[in-house]
């Protein structure tokens, strides 16, 4: 890892596709600027990204990367994390992707605690379908699948985590790209399942959850008395029924990480050119 | 045919049927006996029937036969279910002091040996003992020299104390006892024992350690029988080579987390069966067109759907060739036998390597839970070798680097694979995707490129198919007018099928396939042969639908569907009723 690394050097030469003002060019810059700020180097780095407009992502950044089936980039990234801890290991995608066809294993992704950080990219609409109700999407939030709204309530995934035994909560706004930043990188650091909620806007298919709305409404937590060490704050913040808030919401230092709890430590990339010294003990075992 | 012994223990689940049957293959092993071992269990924890059967002999044994000389029935059905393999002189040793066995429907031709299994064990110090007890009787009967049960019940109990391995041995001796004091009937059977040094061990078992032995690293799984067995093995072993296991919440993760491992450069395993298999489908398509290392091991069963979960079939062939959307190459291993299982599976992880695709190494549900006696160097480690393929360091990765310094994991090459750089090698950064790409492993859809990436994916198997060996196994008469082809877990029994056969004055031609992609091509040895037939456990002929394929010629099918494995003596039976009757060959 090279101290003179430079976010842009986590930035790829192809050029986004998404939408001028879409949400996501915040989420990425501030992901790359933590990577950067963390010290790690394109080469160390490895993100995953499910499907969606979101998922696009591993094309645009600059590292080891794959963009991979829909709902399933959680369990890609435990595996690289797990056969190679010296990786820093991010995984990112949209609402549909993780609360919705992947949301089974995000809560067990949520329970593993691998040391990765996940940052979700939540639009509350399909966006790269063109307009259909997310599993974050409000009750009442008009689409062309759902012409009177989903007529059920959002997930909220910050909860769900919370449930689940989540290590690291945290929420974040794409436009605020300081607080952002500053909220991924304290993901990257948590050892453990570092989990951000992102609310990245679509300016072109939900004029609900805007930008204007984020900027009127998110309460910033840094703002208040939230202590996020402290399991019942962060239950009041979390299940608040009538504001929604911005940083660490939750955060338990004491656990270990899947790593350190299965005492892994070793590049399991490096094998030697026959079987395994003392292989012949297993030959043994069956006499 | 060998002089062989056949016995077998039969009762509910839950009367410990499979650990009393492996004790007693585990003595026959160390008395220096070969053994084949055969299992029929149901799904459930408790109830149903259930049974260990046994086939051992001083020469080498590869089946199991139709005919008993021993029963251990604990039950009346075991004797109703096993009726047919019982003859003149076999022996049932029964508890006649149970209640269920008090009126045991005991064949007349059959020496019914009534011992007071449970009062003995009770008596020994416990009556969970009582199949031991029976395993003394079984002793008695067979002129089996008890120590050699001693010596398993050491290796059985041995980690709980050495109470509970002499209670056991004070069990045994009383039942070899009972039966020498109050039964004097002289038993045809006398288990000879030998100096010979034998492993025993399951399909199942022979994967795990293969896998080791191959460098993986890391497995992920989630329980399904009958690859269970697998990750059981693997758990406890893999991490004193610094790998691990790790059991996921369904089979998209377990297939998506070992990706992640070979992603990042480690040799990454799952097992499934069927079920699995369906669910891995989507994942599957991801790792052979990112051209990921991955060997996705398939242990079949009775299918479809939840089918029948502890039957053997070998009905996932189609589903392993064409399983997925869309058409992409991948290799089909599928071991023959239970030593094959343990080289096969270090060759699917070489293979998956040089060729950076997906591997299925499928063994189907009798090979995986079948315990067989081999010698211990046919596991010789040292036989063991591993090529990587194309793994590039940072300075190989030099010469792969386009105009702009970027590495290119996709790189068109002659022989259709391109270099692999495993994330922490400098300079290395790239991604790929489950997209169509370019070189650069980026989305395309550009239709040069895509004929491209699809034309080098194919090369692959032709490179593969010019430098590596895909032999098939030949056994029998090569010049035989009859021709006999099978895949899998039947080589055992055809293959003692073959001197039965030859008895009566049938000489055939075997040829057992462990390649099903790429394959071995049969075209000449079908032409050159009179009758063809196909020996395959399912229904429609899978394997057979390939090989007419590739030889555009007709062959007659044998084939096996209720959900039972082929015997010996059953093969040679069908294939000379076959060879004097009609072509058309069905059940």
């Amino acid at each position: 890892m090279s101290s003179d690394v430079r976010f842009t050097d986590f930035k790829s030469d192809k050029q986004p596709t998404w939408c001028p003002g879409c949400g996501d060019f915040g989420t990425m810059n501030g992901m790359m600027k933590a990577l950067a700020n963390t010290g790690n180097d394109p080469d160390n780095t490895f993100v995953v990204a499910g499907i969606g407009c979101s998922g696009k992502i591993g094309t645009y950044m600059h590292s080891y990367a794959l963009h991979g089936v829909h709902g399933r980039a959680l369990p890609l990234a435990a595996g690289v994390k797990m056969a190679n801890p010296d990786l820093e290991v991010m995984a990112a995608g949209g609402d549909g992707d993780g609360y919705s066809i992947g949301v089974g294993h995000f809560i067990h992704a949520v329970r593993r605690n691998v040391d990765m950080t996940y940052v979700v990219m939540d639009n509350r609409i399909y966006g790269l379908t063109k307009g259909q109700a997310s599993p974050t999407s409000r009750e009442d939030f008009e689409t062309s699948t759902t012409p009177e709204g989903p007529k059920q309530p959002p997930v909220n995934p910050l909860a769900l985590a919370l449930s689940a035994g989540a290590t690291f909560i945290a929420q974040s706004f794409s436009s605020d790209a300081m607080r952002h930043t500053e909220i991924v990188q304290e993901a990257i650091e948590h050892d453990g399942f570092g989990f951000v909620n992102v609310f990245s806007p679509c300016v072109t298919f939900n004029d609900v959850d805007t930008y204007d709305y984020f900027r009127d409404e998110l309460v910033d937590v840094g703002e208040t008395d939230h202590d996020p060490t402290d399991l019942e704050s962060a239950q009041d913040v979390i299940l608040d029924p009538d504001k929604e808030y911005q940083g660490v919401l939750y955060q338990n230092e004491q656990a270990n990480a899947y790593g350190a709890e299965h005492g892994l430590t070793e590049n399991m990339a490096e094998i030697p050119d026959g079987a395994p010294e003392n292989a012949t003990d297993l030959v043994r075992e069956f006499y | 045919m060998p002089a062989d012994f056949n016995w077998a223990v039969g009762g509910e689940a839950g009367d410990g049927i499979d650990s009393t049957g492996k004790i007693f293959a585990q003595a026959l092993s160390r008395a220096g006996r070969h053994v084949f071992t055969s299992k029929d269990f149901a799904s459930r924890i408790r109830g149903g029937y259930t049974a260990y059967k046994i086939r051992t002999s001083v020469d080498r044994v590869q089946s199991v036969v139709n005919r008993l000389d021993v029963l251990i029935a604990l039950t009346p059905r075991t004797i109703e279910e096993n009726r047919d393999e019982l003859h003149d002189g076999s022996v049932i040793i029964y508890d006649g002091e149970r209640t269920t066995m008090a009126d045991a429907p005991i064949p007349d031709n059959v020496v019914g040996l009534d011992v007071p299994l449970k009062r003995l064990a009770e008596d020994a110090g416990g009556a969970i003992m009582r199949n031991v007890v029976a395993l003394g009787a079984a002793c008695a009967v067979t002129d089996f020299p008890i120590e050699n049960l001693d010596s398993a019940l050491e290796k059985r109990f041995g980690a709980k104390g050495q109470k509970l391995v002499d209670n056991n041995k004070e069990a045994a001796r009383k039942g070899q006892a009972y039966v020498e004091e109050n039964h004097d009937h002289e038993f045809d059977y006398d288990l000879e024992t030998t100096d010979n040094d034998y492993v025993l061990l399951n399909g199942d078992e022979a994967i795990g350690m293969g896998a080791i032995a191959a460098g993986c690293r890391y497995y992920a799984g989630y329980p399904i029988t009958p690859a269970t067995d697998v990750m059981e093995y693997l758990k406890g072993r893999i991490e004193q080579y610094g790998g691990h296991v790790v059991q996921a919440e369904d089979e998209l993760s377990a297939i998506n987390m070992a990706l992640g491992a070979a992603r990042a450069g480690a040799r990454a395993m799952t097992a499934t069966s069927g079920p699995g298999i369906d669910l891995m489908a989507e994942t599957f398509g991801l790792v052979a067109t990112t051209e990921t290392p991955l060997v996705i091991t398939n242990v079949m069963r009775s299918g479809p759907s939840t089918g029948m979960p502890t039957k053997q079939e070998q009905g996932d062939l189609n589903a392993m060739l064409y399983g997925g959307h869309g058409e992409i190459p991948r290799f089909v291993l599928a071991p023959t036998t239970i030593d094959e299982c343990f080289w096969k599976t270090v060759e699917a992880f070489n293979l998956a390597e040089k060729y950076q695709l997906p591997v299925y190494l499928t063994a189907d549900l009798s090979l995986a839970v079948t315990e067989q006696t081999f010698e211990p160097d046919a596991f010789d480690m040292d036989e063991v070798e591993i090529g990587r393929g194309k793994l590039v360091d940072e300075e190989g990765l030099a010469e792969w680097q386009n105009e702009k310094g970027q590495f290119q994991p996709h790189a068109i090459t002659d022989d259709g694979i391109s270099p692999r750089a495993v994330p922490g090698t400098d300079e290395g950064a790239h991604m790929t995707t489950g997209l169509e790409h370019d070189e650069l492993g980026r989305r395309t859809e550009d239709t040069d490129m895509r004929i491209k990436q699809v034309d080098k994916r194919d090369r692959k198997v032709e490179t593969a198919e010019e430098r590596e060996d895909w032999e098939p196994r030949e056994f029998g008469e090569s010049e035989a007018d009859t021709l006999i082809v099978s895949w899998g877990s039947n080589e055992g029994a055809m293959v003692e099928a073959i001197d039965m056969l030859a008895d009566d004055g049938i000489d055939v031609r075997f040829i057992s396939v462990p390649y099903i992609f790429p394959r071995p091509d049969l075209s000449d040895a079908i032409d050159a042969a009179e009758d063809v037939f196909v020996v395959e456990c399912n229904n429609n002929g899978q394997f057979a639908d390939l090989l007419e394929r590739d030889a555009l010629a007709r062959v007659d099918r044998i084939n096996k569907y209720n959900g039972v494995r082929f015997t010996a003596d059953e093969l040679a039976e069908r294939i000379s009723g076959a060879l004097t009757a009609a072509p058309e060959v069905s059940q």
